[in-house]
């Protein structure tokens, strides 16, 4: 701290000074001290609400954790993760979960990037068809949740009237979240309407980067709309394409919220998801230490499964331009 | 000339024709939605459903208002959100400075660390953060969820606002130095209200996403009176199965804020985006 070597590039330390500065404290011990004191409130509770908790975390897994006040959590090491790896009803959540994933990521890419095509162009009500689009991306997704019960119950559901007595391709009403592969349905149907228009958004900024010049370039070689667009947009869009991927994937795997609202993982734990089944161990069950295995075992799928992701669009990206 | 005309126009056509199809399945659950909370108990399980209600009435938005706690729950939800705003961004813009325009050593770790938390799935920390307020006392409290919801979501500020403060230019701080005005004074009278826009955009992220936070507040809150909107309106539903119409209405009430906050949104974004006059 009493080095006296002038700091470069910050506005503290130029030559434009007051000589009224005190000689004790060199300019970079100042600086320091005044970025410390703008940091440290924020970084404080940070530091005790997220870094604290995600240590902890770890722990917790490796303990046969007790609740209860006075109450000895044993280290147990590894047993939490050798019973996850047993433990069936986990492996279907997983299994749930990479279904819901592989229902609604391609989807939500597909439509979106459709959507974000259609309204890349100057278009009247242009604005209007973006905000409703975006609409559901920001209503709560308890609210939501709650909406598609109602649209898939059994008895007087929409989604039954329209299958039964409109389009007459089922018989009797079904019992839409009452068994697995159809809730399954129900909560990807949602997923997707939510989703969306996410993606849309983020495509259609991607969009509205192209250069206009490529495209006027391309129709004067004879090229139609949707020549253009494969040679000429997608190329640009390859890079959102797989953020955009990468992110819902993360999304996909960690979805709750959804689940616990419209079968709560049920019945007989049939719809599970990774997070309703760690949330019911560790609140139902009050077992903390199992609860926060299973967490650990989700987020470490969640960045392989995206490392590889990354590793792979990088790959393929080289031996393109190679 | 004319055969390409018509063709233009014949794919403006299809452009609409699919677009409106779409705003139609996505605005189709919603317009479902306000309708049976409008209307009366005894047809709300009328089959076949109508979408437009043939006696509606605002029965379920003054009785969810009034006798089932939402006006109660409407202020809890604006107290929490409101202050959590307020906090995030004072102490993020506070944090954004300090990486933004001061030297130190250990700063990149510091930097690296709100990083690294912006990755942490939220639900992986629920466990630890659930022993963490047991242990602080703040289980069970309606102003005990705001430092939890203030330490999630500053990270993002952070990083948000550290890239704005990096695009002022150092010469109006250096001026300002020269003036004698401290640390403290720059911060406050020189970055804060030329970063506005990048302000605006932090409080409503925070604001929307702590008026929405459903499970952690469905985990620490047991008192019925405590309860914010998300859980109000979960809990309640679980309690009255099909009491479809009131179960909507509170939640068309938990709505309005939201797409008043990102209608107003897209405007500032708008006004963020052409400010940038800075950079001349």
């Amino acid at each position: 701290m009493t080095t006296t070597t002038p700091a470069l590039g910050s506005v503290e330390h130029t030559p434009v000074r007051g000589p009224s500065r005190r000689p004790a404290l060199s300019a970079r011990g100042r600086a320091a001290i005044a970025g410390l004191t703008f940091i440290v409130p924020g970084f404080a509770l940070y530091a005790l609400i997220i870094g604290y908790p995600a240590v902890q975390a770890l722990l917790i897994s490796l303990r046969d954790y007790k609740i209860t006040p006075g109450a000895v959590s044993p280290w147990i090491g590894l047993d939490n993760y050798v019973r996850a790896f047993h433990d069936p009803v986990l492996g279907r959540a997983f299994v749930n979960a990479a279904v819901y994933m592989l229902a609604t990521v391609p989807t939500q890419m597909l439509i979106g990037l459709g959507l974000a095509v259609l309204l890349d162009t100057a278009l009247p009500g242009r604005t209007l068809f973006r905000v409703l689009f975006y609409l559901p991306v920001v209503t709560s997704w308890v609210i939501v949740s709650l909406l598609f019960q109602y649209l898939f119950a059994t008895d007087h559901g929409v989604v039954n009237w329209f299958l039964v007595d409109v389009l007459h391709v089922v018989g009797h009403p079904v019992n839409w979240l009452g068994q697995r592969w159809t809730a399954m349905v129900a909560i990807s149907a949602l997923g997707v309407w939510k989703g969306v228009g996410w993606s849309m958004l983020i495509f259609l900024a991607a969009l509205t980067g192209v250069p206009k010049e490529l495209h006027e370039a391309a129709a004067l070689d004879g090229a139609g709309a949707g020549r253009r667009f494969r040679h000429v947009s997608l190329p640009f869009l390859r890079g959102t394409a797989v953020t955009v991927l990468i992110l819902l994937v993360i999304g996909g795997f960690n979805v709750f919220t959804s689940v616990l609202l419209m079968t709560d993982g049920g019945p007989l734990d049939q719809t599970q998801v990774p997070l309703t089944y760690m949330y019911k161990q560790a609140f139902s069950y009050l077992d903390f230490g199992y609860g926060s295995a299973i967490s650990f075992l989700l987020t470490g799928l969640v960045l392989v499964v995206s490392g590889l992701q990354y590793w792979l669009a990088r790959r393929t990206a080289d031996g393109g331009a190679a | 000339m004319i055969a390409g005309a018509r063709r233009r126009h014949g794919v403006a056509a299809v452009r609409y024709a699919l677009l409106i199809a779409a705003a139609v399945v996505l605005a189709l659950p919603f317009g479902y939605m306000l309708s049976t909370s409008l209307k009366s108990h005894t047809l709300l399980l009328e089959y076949p459903p109508r979408l437009i209600p043939s006696h509606p009435t605002v029965d379920n938005y003054v009785q969810a208002w009034s006798a089932n706690n939402f006006g109660r729950y409407f202020l809890n939800s604006s107290f929490v959100a409101v202050a959590t705003t307020a906090g995030t961004v004072l102490l993020a813009s506070m944090m954004a400075y300090g990486f933004a325009r001061f030297r130190f050593p250990g700063k990149g770790v510091l930097f690296g660390m709100v990083i690294v938390g912006l990755t942490i799935p939220t639900m992986l920390l629920i466990i630890p953060q659930f022993l963490l307020a047991k242990n602080l006392g703040l289980l069970d409290s309606l102003p005990g969820l705001i430092p939890f919801y203030v330490g999630t979501q500053v990270a993002f500020s952070t990083f948000l606002l550290r890239a704005f403060f990096e695009q002022i230019p150092g010469e109006l701080d250096e001026a300002m130095t020269i003036d004698g005005g401290g640390a403290w004074r720059r911060y406050w009278n020189l970055a804060v209200p030329l970063s506005r826009p990048a302000l605006a955009t932090c409080a409503i992220f925070t604001f929307l996403g702590s008026w929405d936070e459903f499970v952690w507040a469905l985990t620490v809150i047991n008192d019925e009176s405590k309860r914010t909107l998300p859980i109000g309106i979960a809990l309640f539903h679980g309690q009255h199965g099909t009491s479809w119409g009131l179960v909507f209405a509170a939640s068309l009430i938990a709505v309005v804020p939201v797409i008043v906050v990102y209608v107003v949104f897209q405007r500032h974004l708008v006004t963020g985006l052409t400010s940038g006059a800075l950079k001349s």
